[in-house]
């Protein structure tokens, strides 16, 4: 895997977009095109990876562009955490049934262990890794810190994230209202009675999230 | 003192001192070590459960780009600690650890039988699904009830006549027969499984052929490296075990499993960092689980209420190689003072991987079926079930013929009735509904015999005058390393802050690992000594500096300074003795543990629940709505994380009790429920508020710091309390878990 991590000019977009048509395009017609076609349309660094050639992508990840040449096999959550280096976002069970993967895709929670990296073009994807401001905790990661909405930390990341697009989202007004809308990360330890006090207080204190 | 909120202004509790980490994501677990030219591994497990596999068609595989080996006990190196192969195969003899790639032969269904390194773990996983295996299929046997007959005495009772699991007997149990009230009555509990939310997870790294590093998911950093050593034949010291992070275990990661020699196996073999993810459903036949065990509990009182008799027999299952012992039976002879207890503990091999402690091991499944016993025993007295057992409350324990070294589990019974309201519940069952639902209460009894074993730990006052403190011991989620570094500032009368506790990593000084309630009974007491050992050391530096520290009896620690006398305004600072004796550190290292004190004492934590549920009486949906546990665990470290444990083992305890069960389709020997969609656990909107109470107050017979153990009793008991309230609610004793609605309608 090739990754740019040079910031791409703003001009860029479009480009990219063109670029990633043609890509799409391509993985379309895999199936009904010709062996010596695909071996034609191959560049040089698209070396076969298994019984699928690389892709380039390019996506905005807490705030940054990253140009990106991947296994199309490859999911959002497996590109963060093997190639990126972004391993806040965890794996729990890899067939979306845990929650431990939540980001937040264009604003909305997303399992990234159920999402392809590929589909993600042009997207902004913000991590766990994202939601401080640098050393300036989200005021969410606060309160999980106070009402100890966690034990050994392994869902936490998915909770947080989840948590805050639960109160965007306006889901957090009661803590029947919480518990239902955060049924979707599972937390075997148990902390949820603590999470939940959490999610309460931030929204009350009504503070921007 | 009783604190019950963190609003309560005395709580002085310290946030988790790896919280940031935690909630930034920036704390790192097994996978995730950036270690340069890493390769990934996928597991192939067999899909019968008993054989032998005859061919392995591995080249569609191995063309795969990206695919560096396909590894199986065809090609696999030999593991130096391993006895030499057979030829042909034969079955190990009962006792024997399964061995990754060591011979043909299928002990259970999901055995490792290949794996696949490859540049990435799309590749890996590509290839590892055309894998082809073939097998000579035997009838194997997986199903608990028809071969019950097939159970016997463990072979470790046979082997050593002071064995805990051999036959027990105290006065006449024949005096059941003299009850005016008795119950005969069998429980069940399936196959439960761990299922931490992080996946069992290594990487392996090999300097050499003699230097091994693992990134590893396990509860022993110190066992895990000794086994590591032991299997590859090398000094321990070479081998260097770092865990710091585990994203969960409760037990299944006490031993090193064979995904862990298969990684490190690959990782000889190729020359190259494995990294291997166990997969979810991997989960269910790789890590150990709950075994399935089945329950006779003859129990009897007479018409005052006292018991008359208890016989607990249990068997659990095994696996036909391994023999897996758990204190099933225990309880019935230690909590209640009765004259007459039998018990007898069985198991059964199947051919099943072998399974492990999961929290609460024996107890959790003993006191589910003893406190479902007692409650059924107190109805059928037309006795209040709290009353019951008040009335047969052990003052001493009866099976050691011991004091106890402190017991306050009347406090927490009184303590949790006053707080659910137990006096105002009807006695009734199924007279009572909220909204529709019929309401019910339940209580039990919690307890758990706590380890203690030796620990050392190291403290190191650096010339800033902040301290390190370190002790080779774990965190799987309760906050070590905050309740350490509480320990450690409490002592040396510092602020938290200038503590660091480092802990997780083999080269630090002996721990044992993180189970059996023994961590701060444990590895606290050692840091809790060694930062005595340090202050005196202080005090005597001190005493070369000024005479009024030379009554080293007066001297007080506070906010970092030595002060003689303690009213002294003028304190010393530990930065200034280290200066004016020209140390850039002062390091003292300590072993702690336990002595005579076991022989005199029995020792246990306890502690109670009650329970609120309501049972919808068209679905049979059972939901519970309130929780109150109170735990006696001596002196409480640090409120706010102990609060999290038992509101975790009360989460535990709700899954067990209303939807835990690994099925298996027993034609094939193999678990159905393989992922987060069938094999259920509670979720935020399964869990109710949970109100937590501790009697604090020290065991001082128990170790220096006078605190036992709390993770097991969190969750020993809960199962028992919400089978007893579902019983209040309905009318309907369920002594088979999980108490899915099928149950009730």
């Amino acid at each position: 895997m090739d990754i740019d991590h040079d910031a791409i000019p703003p001009d860029a977009p479009d480009e990219d977009r063109r670029f990633f048509l043609k890509q799409s395009m391509f993985i379309a017609g895999l199936s009904m095109a010709p062996a010596d076609f695909l071996q034609a349309a191959l560049a040089p660094d698209d070396g076969p990876v298994g019984n699928a050639v690389k892709v380039k992508l390019s996506l905005t990840i807490n705030g940054k562009r990253r140009r990106i040449s991947i296994d199309p096999r490859m999911t959002l959550l497996d590109l963060l955490r093997e190639n990126l280096g972004l391993t806040g976002t965890k794996k729990g069970c890899d067939f979306g049934q845990c929650g431990a993967c939540t980001v937040h895709v264009d604003g909305r929670r997303t399992l990234s262990c159920l999402t392809f990296a590929v589909m993600q073009h042009g997207s902004k994807v913000t991590t766990i890794e994202g939601l401080s401001d640098g050393e300036k905790l989200h005021p969410l990661q606060e309160a999980f810190i106070k009402h100890d909405g966690f034990q050994c930390g392994y869902c936490t990341p998915g909770q947080v994230m989840s948590g805050v697009a639960c109160i965007r989202e306006g889901h957090a007004g009661s803590a029947d209202e919480v518990r239902e809308y955060m049924s979707g990360n599972l937390c075997r330890c148990g902390a949820y009675p603590n999470i939940v006090d959490a999610i309460l207080e931030v929204k009350k204190e009504g503070t921007k999230v | 003192m009783n604190r019950q909120s963190l609003e309560n202004p005395s709580d002085t509790s310290l946030s988790r001192v790896d919280g940031a980490a935690k909630v930034t994501g920036t704390a790192i677990y097994s996978a995730e070590y950036a270690v340069p030219g890493i390769v990934h591994a996928v597991l192939v497990t067999s899909t019968i459960a008993k054989g032998s596999i005859t061919a392995i068609e591995s080249h569609e595989a191995e063309t795969v780009p990206g695919v560096l080996a396909v590894i199986s006990h065809l090609n696999a190196i030999t593991v130096p600690g391993w006895p030499p192969k057979k030829q042909p195969a034969e079955r190990v003899p009962p006792g024997t650890a399964f061995r990754v790639f060591y011979d043909s032969l299928i002990y259970f269904d999901g055995q490792p039988v290949a794996m696949i390194v490859a540049g990435t773990h799309e590749q890996a996983a590509h290839a590892a699904s055309l894998v082809r295996v073939t097998y000579r299929q035997e009838a194997h046997q997986t199903h608990f009830e028809k071969n019950m007959g097939k159970s016997g005495i463990p072979l470790n009772a046979q082997r050593a006549q002071n064995s805990p699991f051999q036959d027990y007997e105290r006065g006449d149990a024949s005096a059941l027969h003299n009850a005016d009230v008795r119950i005969d009555a069998e429980y069940t509990i399936p196959t439960q499984h761990h299922q931490p939310l992080e996946p069992h997870a290594i990487i392996a790294v090999w300097e050499g052929d003699d230097k091994l590093t693992v990134y590893d998911k396990n509860q022993g950093v110190k066992s895990a490296q000794g086994q590591l050593a032991q299997a590859f034949k090398l000094p321990r010291e070479n081998v260097e075990v770092v865990s710091k992070y585990i994203g969960g275990a409760f037990g299944s990661g006490i031993r090193v499993w064979p995904h862990t020699l298969a990684a490190v196996i690959a990782a000889k073999q190729l020359k190259r960092p494995v990294k291997l993810v166990l997969g979810r459903e991997q989960m269910f036949t790789s890590v150990g689980y709950r075994p399935y065990t089945k329950q006779k509990i003859s129990i009897g009182a007479v018409k005052d209420g006292r018991l008359a008799g208890i016989v607990h027999e249990g068997t659990g299952q095994t696996s036909m190689y391994e023999e897996h012992l758990e204190r099933t039976v225990f309880a019935s002879r230690a909590l209640y003072a009765c004259p007459h207890v039998a018990t007898r503990y069985r198991l059964l091999p199947l051919d099943v991987n072998t399974p492990t402690w999961m929290r609460g091991p024996g107890d959790a499944t003993g006191m589910f079926a003893l406190e479902s016993a007692m409650d059924e025993l107190a109805y059928a007295l037309k006795t209040d079930p709290l009353e019951f057992r008040l009335k047969n409350y052990a003052e001493s324990d009866p099976e050691r013929n011991l004091p106890w070294s402190a017991k306050s589990l009347r406090e927490c019974y009184e303590l949790g009735a006053e707080k659910i309201g137990w006096k105002n519940r009807l006695p009734e069952p199924r007279s009572v509904k909220r909204n529709g639902m019929l309401l019910g209460y339940g209580m039990a009894s919690s307890l758990y015999g706590f380890h203690r074993h030796p620990s050392r730990a190291r403290a190191v006052m650096q010339a800033d005058g902040s301290v390190i403190v370190q002790s080779a011991t774990m965190d799987i989620g309760p906050g070590t390393g905050t309740a350490m570094t509480r320990i450690a500032a409490k002592v040396l009368g510092m602020n938290a802050q200038k503590v660091r506790f480092d802990l997780g990593h083999s080269a630090l000084p002996d721990a044992p690992g993180q189970n059996g309630s023994s961590t701060i009974p444990s590895v606290g007491s050692a840091v809790h000594v060694v930062c005595e050992a340090l202050k005196s050391k202080l005090i005597a530096l001190a005493g070369e500096m000024s005479d009024r520290f030379k009554a080293t009896g007066q001297v007080v620690a506070k906010n970092g300074q030595l002060f003689s006398p303690a009213e002294d305004k003028d304190g010393l600072s530990y930065a200034d003795i280290l200066k004016y004796h020209h140390l850039n550190e002062l390091e003292v290292m300590e072993e702690s543990k336990s002595g005579a004190e076991r022989d005199q004492y029995s020792m246990y934590s306890f502690g109670c629940h009650f329970v609120e549920v309501e049972v919808n009486p068209l679905t049979g949906e059972v939901r519970v709505t309130r929780v109150v546990t109170c735990a006696d665990v001596g002196a409480i470290i640090n409120y706010k994380t102990a609060r999290s444990q038992s509101i975790g083992g009360i989460v535990g305890g709700i899954g067990m009790a209303l939807m835990e069960h690994s099925a298996m389709d027993h034609r094939f020997g193999r678990y159905v429920t393989t992922d987060f969609a069938s094999y259920h656990i509670p979720v935020h909107a399964d869990v109710p508020p949970i109100e937590v109470y501790y009697i604090d107050k020290p065991d001082v017979q128990a170790n220096p710091i006078g605190s036992k153990g709390l993770g097991e009793i969190a969750i020993v008991g809960v199962a028992g309390a919400i089978a007893n309230a579902v019983f209040h609610a309905t009318g309907k004793r369920l002594r088979e878990l999980p108490i899915t609605p099928d149950k009730l309608i």
